[in-house]
């Protein structure tokens, strides 16, 4: 990833994570079993966004624009793939990409481990997941869908709290 | 990526994959109306420049046509002209024979249902060149057996009487003419009186008495007392009484139209005749007036008069007047 070497370069007071081998791709994949299979048994858990937080904690830990947008794209087309035939091929992976891509950029630029600064950028990157999702239903998809409701703004907290504990436990996933 | 600054390759990148899901987004939906997403864009994308184009080779194409190639608009534009004034002369002309139809057929009828009378369909041909009298001249004259004082009517009501004849021709004095003069009754109290002209479009009743019961409204008919009109036929409406001494004033609007006459019948007969005594059952509706009536109305008219009987001057089968004349009808009455 020679993108993160400059990126190192350029910013060599912040810390790019490494982490174990196939801790991203199992984290991804037990992100995306939970969204499928948690909320028919607890319909609140489809709240969560767990493969959004997936997508936001690897791109604000690998620093690396590149690598994230890449894997927002994967986790967001895997995530429309298993959201049923009513949800088309790309609906979830633009969002994820652009989540992917900007959270691996702010990233490189801000210091993401502090709980707090976890909490306020997974409520921003929340909103502007489900924004990126809303323009894409309205102008491609020509489906019309509120902007906001308090259910979403509820859902943004939600996830932001479990993201605070979720980024603390994958945290534990890095090399150290 | 060589060529691209390394801080841009990931903007590139995302602008790349953002694209390519977009894409696979447009393959995968179908819009209700319009088709696949993918179609509806390319069409959209390409769709204003293909209205530009059309609406440039449009606009080039109509600056021809409006502008350079002329050459042959002024003559079509003459041409058209012309056809358009020639169909409006004949739609005119269709309209005046629909019309003249309409006046035949009733004429016709008017005939059918007066078989034992005599008469003769004549077309008016001339007005009196001044307003000093009131007269008409018919198509029919002396060669058509028609003779000085018959009587000339309409369905609609009498006319006049004819005052001249020609070999060809006949002039009838109408009777809005201030010599002209009609044995007349009241149709509801049968009270007879002359009717006569006023040099006006109005008719009048002379010898009415004060006391006698006349109502605005009520139809003035032919006495049948004047020797020259049979009895009942229509003269007019009254429309207006005035006290007078020792008569009332009594004017009467004529029952036919005596301004706008084309054609009449004579009656060719001098000998006192009787009518049929609903002469208004002899009108017939709009619809009555159809084409072949119409033609074979004109037809007849053309060549002979009305009926083949017409060419007799009295036929025995008139049956005469049935009352005596009174002093009074005679006598408003000039038979010249």
């Amino acid at each position: 990833m020679n993108d993160a070497f400059d990126i190192r370069n350029m910013e060599s007071h912040i810390e790019v994570h490494k982490f174990r081998g196939g801790a991203i791709v199992g984290a991804t994949l037990l992100a995306l079993m939970f969204q499928a299979f948690v909320p028919v048994y607890f319909a609140k858990a489809a709240m969560i966004d767990l493969p959004l937080l997936i997508t936001i904690y690897f791109g604000l830990s690998r620093r690396n624009p590149s690598s994230g947008l890449l894997l927002g794209m994967i986790i967001g087309l895997l995530q429309d793939s298993l959201s049923g035939p009513t949800v088309p091929i790309g609906l979830y992976g633009i969002s994820k990409t652009v989540i992917g891509y900007l959270a691996s950029s702010i990233g490189a630029r801000l210091d993401t481990e502090h709980p707090a600064a976890r909490f306020a950028l997974t409520i921003i990157f929340f909103g502007l997941h489900q924004g990126i999702v809303l323009l894409t239903r309205r102008i491609l998809l020509a489906q019309s869908s509120v902007w906001f409701t308090m259910h979403l703004a509820a859902a943004a907290v939600v996830n932001a709290i479990v993201a605070v504990f979720l980024f603390a436990l994958l945290d534990h996933l890095r090399k150290s | 990526m060589p060529g691209i600054p390394s801080r841009h390759k990931s903007i590139f990148l995302l602008t790349g994959v953002v694209l390519l899901q977009v894409l696979l987004l447009a393959l995968q939906i179908k819009r209700d109306s319009e088709g696949r997403l993918i179609r509806v864009w390319t069409v959209g994308a390409f769709s204003p420049f293909e209205r530009a184009g059309n609406h440039g080779i449009g606009h080039m194409r109509e600056t021809w046509r409006h502008y350079f190639a002329l050459q042959n608009a002024s003559r079509e534009n003459e041409q058209l002209r012309r056809e358009n004034d020639e169909l409006k002369m004949q739609v005119n002309q269709l309209q005046s024979k629909a019309i003249e139809a309409d006046r035949l057929a009733l004429l016709l009828n008017f005939h059918k249902s007066h078989e034992n009378v005599p008469m003769l369909g004549a077309r008016v041909i001339a007005t009196s060149a001044g307003t000093a009298s009131a007269t008409i001249m018919l198509d029919r004259g002396s060669k058509d057996h028609i003779k000085k004082n018959m009587g000339v009517i309409t369905p609609e009501g009498v006319v006049g009487k004819i005052v001249e004849v020609y070999d060809n021709t006949s002039e009838v004095l109408l009777l809005t003419d201030k010599d002209s003069g009609v044995g007349a009754m009241l149709s509801n109290s049968r009270k007879q009186s002359p009717v006569g002209g006023a040099g006006e479009p109005l008719l009048v009743m002379k010898y009415v008495a004060n006391d006698d019961t006349v109502n605005i409204g009520e139809r003035v008919v032919t006495s049948g007392m004047d020797k020259i009109f049979p009895r009942d036929l229509p003269i007019g409406t009254i429309t207006d009484i005035k006290p007078g001494n020792p008569f009332k004033s009594i004017r009467i609007r004529p029952s036919a139209d005596l301004e706008r006459l084309e054609e009449v019948i004579v009656l060719l007969t001098l000998t006192p005749l009787q009518m049929n005594q609903e002469t208004e059952a002899a009108k017939p509706s709009a619809s009555v007036a159809s084409k072949p009536v119409a033609e074979a109305v004109k037809s007849e008219t053309a060549k002979s008069p009305v009926s083949a009987t017409a060419a007799k001057p009295a036929p025995a089968s008139v049956s005469p007047a049935p009352v005596p004349a009174s002093t009074n009808a005679a006598a408003a009455v000039k038979p010249e």
